[in-house]
């Protein structure tokens, strides 16, 4: 048990988890008190001594399943044609199931598929487990060494036993069970949400069950690695999947309280200014006159003012998105936010932040009404600064922070670098954020390095935790 | 520091020793604590035990509502212990979190000293002698004069006792060291005193809202429990045990509702407690199974921010939910 602990806690640490010595300590120690046969305690129990953050419980999750997977009755390996024992009941009963004979025959796809149905629609959780693990025994057709990730046999199994219709049908059914044979929308989106959650539970169940298999195939170590996902903070703006971003946008709003509650700390407490007399008279009254409690003035540092110029075309658009929520959610730092997005042509879009206080709605807005293409739709950054230069550049100020978002790809196009030298001329500073990574910078039609020159600094900026880092350092 | 050196010896393990066991399995924390009105769920239960046993504080986190404070006033309730609660604030400091001496009462002593002396042989007051003086020091910084707060007096205390931290989050990072020593070995270091000893190890609960990390000292100390929302079964059970005026149908729909809402994107999800203010109120309308309508009429009961409650609206009544699978 030691071993698999040491070797547990080892891939933790290579997933990104902080796990410290007297951690992995407590861990021993709690393994003495629960007991190992029961899989969730021990889940449990790891989990609170290993694990303090909850952004990396599913990471941990993971990691579990695959040391932990293989040592359990229940989760042994049964092969295709041998048929679960749970099903067999409810074999006998099934709508046509002729074969009558003992249940030594393997299933048909459509009894399978009839089956699946009728224990999702009945909430019979053992019952979808056994049949998921049918399921991925007869459609994912995986071979032992055969070295393709899980994500594609998953794929596999969920084509055969198609989802979505499976919804439809079930829901279509939930639909002539109501009273009145149709269910009010309320009703009808409640179940839709319940059937999802199950479908949802389903295809969480087929995962497991591939996982345990490639455990079997590859053992543990190889497929820790494997499976290894990085945590919300560390996501790569530019090549975020779908969930991924999902995950992002629930991560980012705790993250902008959270900065907001730090920068308005940091404001209040700290640095002391110079002392204030007449307060330090006035509490010295209490003393008989004598001055015992200096009181010192509050420093009242400048609230930065901000331009943000971002890059709004495709590849970008992401994390355009992302800092433009994480400025404008902590906008009461600054003294006055203006954002402008641009793809070949741009617009000024502070209008849609004014008066609303759904930041993700606005910038939804963003993307559908502002006026940014010119020509083609391809990023032209010197078109796009020629014009801010020309419209809004008088009003840069020397009290103006320019933060300027983009990868500074530019389809070749002039650079225009001279607007950002006359925009530093007037602004306090200028900062680019970069979401590529370093070492990509100056490649291809990358021109960062022409306008770095003109920029205070240039950040490279590819995952929330950097992102928040300069947002903070910013205010 | 005075005596560290004769510090307990280690149990069996390498661990304090925890002391008699408050529970003696899982399922009868959840048994207790149900019996309490609280229900665990397997990890919460899990926690729990686990505590009691390596004598380790739990850190709970989670969004707000979801249960953390009652938690603690659940295990307290079912170890019939007396709840011991510092509640942290921004400028919480030594002298309110730990002990204070007591210096009015201390003016006092020095000064009836005084009349002692002056009685004693009818002269004008002088100065004291020497040995005079440390009798006295001994004196005014004993037991006496210490005024115990939160964290001393769960220390000091011989009957059983529960300490809640309650969000933890709220006290500035330097502020959380007062609590290391505490919560780590149990006992309190008074320079003029000595070091207080824990008789019994108390359980200690943290809250915190995760307004902010905590630090990774505080965090190595602690078991760490995430109290999310439960799930639908566990919240339906809360609320017909909590609400017990409400009919089964009912609480189902209300259960469904509310998990319905937390799958949304809104800014807050609707709590624990909102889903009982929700219920109750249904109940005190008279309400026997909800219709889109008055689902609408009530929402604000659940959603505190405009933008959610119209989204929230839209959502429910429309024909084809919006976002796709």
């Amino acid at each position: 048990m030691l071993d698999v602990l040491t070797g547990f806690v080892g891939e933790l640490r290579q997933a990104g988890l902080p796990v410290s010595l007297t951690e992995s300590l407590d861990a021993a120690e709690a393994l003495h008190h629960v007991p190992l046969e029961d899989r969730e305690a021990l889940k449990y129990a790891l989990g609170a001594t290993l694990v303090k953050s909850s952004a990396h419980w599913k990471a941990f999750e993971t990691a579990f399943e695959v040391y932990f997977s293989m040592r359990g009755p229940q989760f042994e390996i049964d092969d295709g044609v041998a048929t679960d024992q749970a099903l067999e009941p409810d074999r006998q009963q099934g709508a046509g199931a002729p074969s009558g004979g003992g249940g030594g025959e393997p299933l048909s796809d459509e009894e399978l598929a009839e089956m699946l149905y009728r224990a999702l629609l009945a909430a019979n959780d053992a019952q979808v487990a056994a049949l998921a693990r049918q399921a991925v025994s007869r459609y994912a057709g995986m071979e032992p060494g055969r070295p393709v990730g899980g994500t594609y046999y998953l794929y596999r199994t969920l084509r055969n036993l198609d989802l979505d219709r499976l919804l439809d049908r079930m829901l279509a059914a939930v639909r002539s069970d109501a009273p009145e044979g149709h269910l009010t929308a309320l009703e009808e989106r409640l179940a839709r949400d319940e059937l999802s959650e199950r479908l949802d539970r389903l295809r969480k169940e087929i995962e497991d069950e591939i996982r345990r298999r490639l455990v079997a195939d590859r053992g543990t170590e190889a497929l820790a690695r494997s499976l290894r996902k990085p945590l919300p903070e560390d996501i790569d703006f530019m090549h975020a999947t779908r969930d991924e971003l999902t995950a992002l946008r629930r991560a980012i709003h705790p993250l902008t309280r959270k900065l907001a509650v730090r920068l308005a700390r940091k404001r209040r407490h700290g640095r002391k200014g110079p002392l204030d007399f007449r307060s330090t008279m006035r509490h010295s009254l209490s003393t008989g006159g004598v001055p015992v409690d200096p009181k010192f003035r509050y420093p009242r540092p400048a609230r930065p003012e901000i331009f943000v110029i971002a890059d709004v075309s495709g590849s970008v658009a992401a994390f355009a998105r992302f800092t433009l929520h994480l400025v404008y959610a902590i906008s009461s730092q600054f003294s006055k936010v203006r954002s402008f997005v641009f793809i070949d042509g741009i617009d000024e879009v502070t209008r849609f932040f004014e008066g609303v206080d759904d930041v993700g709605e606005a910038v939804h807005r963003i993307n559908t009404e502002a006026d940014v293409v010119w020509v083609d739709g391809h990023s032209d950054y010197g078109h796009a600064l020629g014009v801010f230069w020309e419209r809004w550049g008088e009003e840069i100020t020397s009290r103006t922070s320019v933060l300027l978002l983009g990868d500074a790809r530019n389809n070749y196009h002039a650079s225009q670098a001279w607007v950002l030298s006359e925009i530093r001329h007037r602004a306090r500073h200028v900062y680019w954020l970069n979401p590529e990574p370093h070492s990509y910078w100056g490649s291809g039609d990358s021109i960062v390095g022409e306008y770095a020159v003109y920029c205070d600094e240039v950040f490279e900026c590819r995952n929330l935790r950097q992102l928040e880092q300069f947002v903070s350092e910013l205010a | 520091m005075s005596d560290v050196s004769e510090a307990q010896p280690p149990g069996p393990l390498g661990f304090p020793d925890p002391g008699p066991a408050r529970f003696s399995s899982v399922p009868e924390v959840r048994e207790r604590l149900a019996a309490t009105g609280y229900l665990a769920d397997e990890g919460i239960a899990g926690v729990v035990h686990l505590a009691d046993r390596l004598a380790k504080p739990v850190l709970v986190e989670g969004p707000a509502g979801t249960g953390k404070t009652e938690l603690a006033k659940a295990v307290a309730r079912a170890t019939s212990s007396r709840l011991i609660r510092l509640q942290c604030y921004e400028g919480l400091d030594e002298s309110k979190a730990l002990y204070e001496w007591n210096y009015k009462k201390q003016l006092l002593r020095i000064q009836a000293q005084r009349v002692v002396e002056q009685d004693g042989d009818g002269a004008a007051p002088r100065d004291l002698e020497p040995s005079s003086w440390h009798d006295l020091e001994d004196d005014i910084f004993s037991e006496e004069f210490l005024l115990a707060r939160p964290l001393l007096e769960a220390i000091r205390a011989t009957d059983p006792v529960v300490l809640l931290v309650d969000e933890v989050d709220r006290v500035e990072l330097e502020t959380e060291a007062l609590l290391l020593e505490v919560l780590s070995e149990y006992q309190v270091s008074i320079p003029e005193l000595g070091t207080v000893r824990a008789e019994r190890v108390p359980l200690v609960f943290l809250t915190s809202n995760n307004t902010r990390e905590l630090s990774e000292a505080l965090k190595r100390r602690c078991l760490y429990l995430h109290l999310d929302y439960p799930t639908l079964e566990r919240e339906r059970e809360i609320v017909k045990t909590r609400v017990p005026a409400i009919s089964d149908e009912l609480a189902d729909q209300v259960a469904r509702i509310v998990r319905s809402l937390r799958t949304m994107e809104l800014k807050k999800y609707p709590s624990v407690s909102e889903t009982l203010d929700w219920a109750r109120t249904l109940v005190v309308l008279g309400v026997e199974s909800i219709d889109a309508e008055q689902a609408k009429s009530t929402l604000h009961v659940l959603l505190k921010y405009r933008s959610d409650l119209e989204r929230a609206a839209k959502e429910l009544s429309a024909e084809e939910p919006s976002k796709g699978r």
